[in-house]
């Protein structure tokens, strides 16, 4: 596998931070789309019981996932689809191959997916010769840069209109230098029509599954998911096993949060609900319907009740959108597939601590993700307990990788902090010494690192407790 | 939302850790703003910390160690008055969760039940009436995240605010975005809580305000050291001593 280098959080944050372009884009994009999401859910009781409503539904689907797996796979199959189970991404990539090598397809056309993503499915198809081409506009964008998704719903959303120009002109053969945003989609829609007609198969992620009638929900705003499903004679479906919902009357409460959150939408230009291939009769769609459930480490994150809240996510992106932490950085810093608050608290999941466990500490644990999430995600406290688990004693943890960051240093730290705070002597001796030689203290470790931007805290010669004694303040 | 209790005679007040050691003066106006609407405060010798810091840094076993002094500590049935929107809301919102299945979880729900973060406390129990004695002079105010998310108390500290005749006050363009302290996010990442720090600056600057005020001495501390290590010519005080500043005439 052609696994990125190494993930070093820091040095990326320090290179993400110097690009001040990148922050500007950043910036100007999350304030358009969270203006937007305001306007959609302007009415703050009724957002609250909806997402209310998204959580109870995640939750109850989510305490039922193995039957209603099962129910979507046997109700599927009863409407022609064809399902495959997929433990590691290795395995979902090897099923892709045998499909498309079966039909003996080198060019297949893809809709926005993160759980290709997820399977680095466009290296792995490449070094088999096989040609995916993206054609969401913003993964179209990134694909021809060679880069991959910054954000989960706007993955190009790092780049402002001129650095698109620049791209398409260089990277697509023929194509004129404008900055024209009209004419730059006529060149992206022009260059994708024809690689829509000449894909072999589709493939696409999906949103909501519904287990009562085997139904792939598609949520988009292009036109490329529904073409990615419709014109090519095979569509194949990749989906986590967490999207499956119970009942089709779920379904539009759930849009309704998804697409307000993730776009500031009422509803999405296309919204696609796929129950079969084409049948005997129809002119046209597929004729052959896969879909792929990939667990990658979904049901370990299952069997812990807190954990399990993770996946209630409908990857809307509204906590990226939100984050003051994201803001700064983008995505590309965080070094994995789900950046921003989820990633902080997935991918350390999904990966392991020891190599992403880093991610969980980027946080100022300022809750706005949390306030924002629409299936209600504790966000906050479940990057605590990442945190927790991070410095576990062996035994202690659930999440692999636990008690990765264990050292004496920072336990002896924390062990001495807990005795200074809990014995009243100490706790007295502490705020004396402070007060009178901690301006003498040297500028390492932490202060070092708190200097360097801000100005050395002044400690107060007399405490509040020693203030409060002298002025008579009772004590019980 | 249960109903506000009416304004008591006594009540504890809880210093937090930051004040103790760095602002002391805020702790001691918010015990005089409280006796001068007749109330006893009493200010048990024996507290500390709230325990947030190890709590949000991944080491709940000495959080709770700490939190249980308070526990212990704050015994009686008296409010507890906090002059921080972070520290109530860890005691008012963590606690329980921090000494679920403990010994003390029943304590814990009890302690929760009395916390009161200052602002919303003079405000909504206290229904405190300001009379401005000051200067003229505009202001700008900073909500801590915990103070906006946790307690959800901004609005009762600016109907403090609105009450001093004498203050301009202007609100930053990003008020909800936090500033970047964060407790040992600071140090742990210092360059991303610095890029968020300079950005609230610029903000602060961007309004004019000769001072910024706010609930929470963390952000102060920060947002101070900042302005400072810039040369910026605007204060920073915790609300506690800016109101007892302006009305002790």
């Amino acid at each position: 596998m052609a696994e990125p280098a190494r993930f070093d959080f820091k040095k990326n944050i320090a290179k993400a931070l110097k690009d001040r372009q990148l922050r500007k884009n950043l910036r100007s994009a999350m304030d358009g789309l969270r203006i937007k999401r305001q306007d959609v859910f302007d009415d703050a009781r009724e957002f609250e019981e909806l997402r209310r409503y998204g959580n109870a539904v995640k939750e109850r689907a989510l305490s039922r996932l193995p039957q209603l797996l099962e129910q979507l796979e046997q109700k599927c199959t009863q409407n022609g689809i064809q399902v495959h189970w997929a433990e590691t991404t290795d395995e979902a990539n090897q099923i892709v191959l045998e499909i498309l090598q079966r039909h003996k397809a080198t060019r297949l056309v893809k809709g926005k997916s993160m759980v290709s993503e997820e399977m680095h499915l466009n290296n792995f198809l490449a070094r088999h010769g096989i040609e995916a081409l993206e054609t969401d506009l913003g993964e179209f964008i990134i694909q021809l840069d060679g880069e991959t998704p910054s954000h989960i719903i706007v993955p190009a959303v790092h780049k402002n209109k001129d650095q698109i120009a620049r791209t398409f002109h260089a990277k697509i053969p023929g194509a004129p230098y404008t900055e024209e945003v009209e004419d730059l989609n006529r060149i992206a829609r022009t260059t994708l029509r024809k690689k829509f007609q000449a894909g072999q198969a589709g493939l696409s992620g999906v949103n909501f599954a519904v287990a009562e009638t085997g139904t792939l929900c598609l949520v988009e705003n292009e036109g490329n998911g529904r073409m990615c499903t419709t014109v090519p004679p095979v569509h194949i479906a990749v989906m986590g096993i967490e999207k499956v919902v119970e009942k089709m009357e779920q379904v539009p409460p759930l849009l309704r949060l998804l697409t307000g959150s993730a776009t500031g939408q009422r509803i999405t230009t296309y919204f696609n609900m796929i129950t079969s291939p084409r049948k005997p009769g129809e002119k046209d769609g597929p004729t052959e319907v896969h879909l792929i459930l990939l667990d990658n480490g979904r049901s370990r994150i299952y069997a812990d009740p807190q954990l399990r809240q993770t996946l209630y996510c409908i990857r809307c992106g509204t906590c990226l959108n939100h984050c003051p932490v994201y803001t700064r950085l983008g995505g590309h810093a965080y070094g994995f597939v789900y950046p921003g608050p989820i990633g902080k608290i997935l991918t350390p999941q999904i990966e392991g601590l020891s190599a992403a466990g880093d991610l969980a500490f980027a946080s100022t644990l300022c809750n706005a993700c949390e306030e924002f999430c629409p299936v209600r995600i504790p966000i906050p406290a479940l990057i605590r307990r990442v945190r927790n688990e991070s410095y576990a004693a062996s035994a202690a943890g659930a999440i692999p990788g636990h008690g990765f960051r264990r050292n004496l240093m920072e336990i002896m730290a924390w062990k001495a902090w807990a005795l200074a705070n809990s014995h009243p002597a100490l706790n007295r001796l502490g705020f004396k010494l402070a007060g009178r030689i901690g301006h003498l203290l040297p500028a390492i470790g932490p202060l070092k690192a708190w200097t360097q931007v801000r100005t050395r805290p002044q400690f107060a010669l007399k405490s509040l407790h020693q203030l409060a004694r002298e002025k008579g303040v009772p004590n019980g | 939302m249960p109903l506000d209790p009416p304004k008591p005679d006594k009540v504890y007040f809880f210093g937090t850790c930051i004040i103790d050691a760095i602002f002391p003066q805020a702790g001691l106006s918010a015990i005089r703003l409280l006796e001068r609407e007749g109330i006893a405060v009493v200010f048990p010798q024996k507290q500390s910390c709230c325990g947030q810091p190890a709590f949000n840094s991944g080491f709940p076993d000495e959080a709770r160690q700490v939190a249980r002094r308070q526990l212990y500590t704050f015994n009686r049935d008296y409010p507890i008055v906090v002059p921080s929107g972070s520290c109530a809301g860890m005691m008012k919102h963590h606690y329980p969760e921090l000494f679920a299945g403990d010994r003390d979880e029943e304590r814990a729900f009890r302690f929760s039940s009395r916390v009161f973060e200052l602002g919303r406390f003079l405000a909504d129990i206290v229904k405190i009436r300001l009379i401005d004695h000051g200067n003229p002079l505009k202001v700008t105010w900073h909500s801590s995240c915990h103070a906006m998310r946790e307690m959800r108390v901004i609005k009762e500290a600016k109907t403090l605010l609105a009450q001093l005749a004498n203050v301009h006050f202007t609100e930053l363009e990003r008020e909800y975005e936090c500033c970047g302290f964060g407790g040992t996010f600071a140090v742990k990442h210092p360059l991303i809580s610095a890029a968020m720090v300079r950005d609230k600056i610029d903000d602060i600057v961007q309004t004019g305000a000769k001072r910024v005020i706010s609930g929470d001495c963390g952000c102060l501390l920060h947002i101070r050291g900042a302005l400072d290590k810039c040369g910026l010519d605007v204060e920073t005080q915790h609300l506690a001593e800016f109101l007892w500043e302006r009305t002790n005439g």
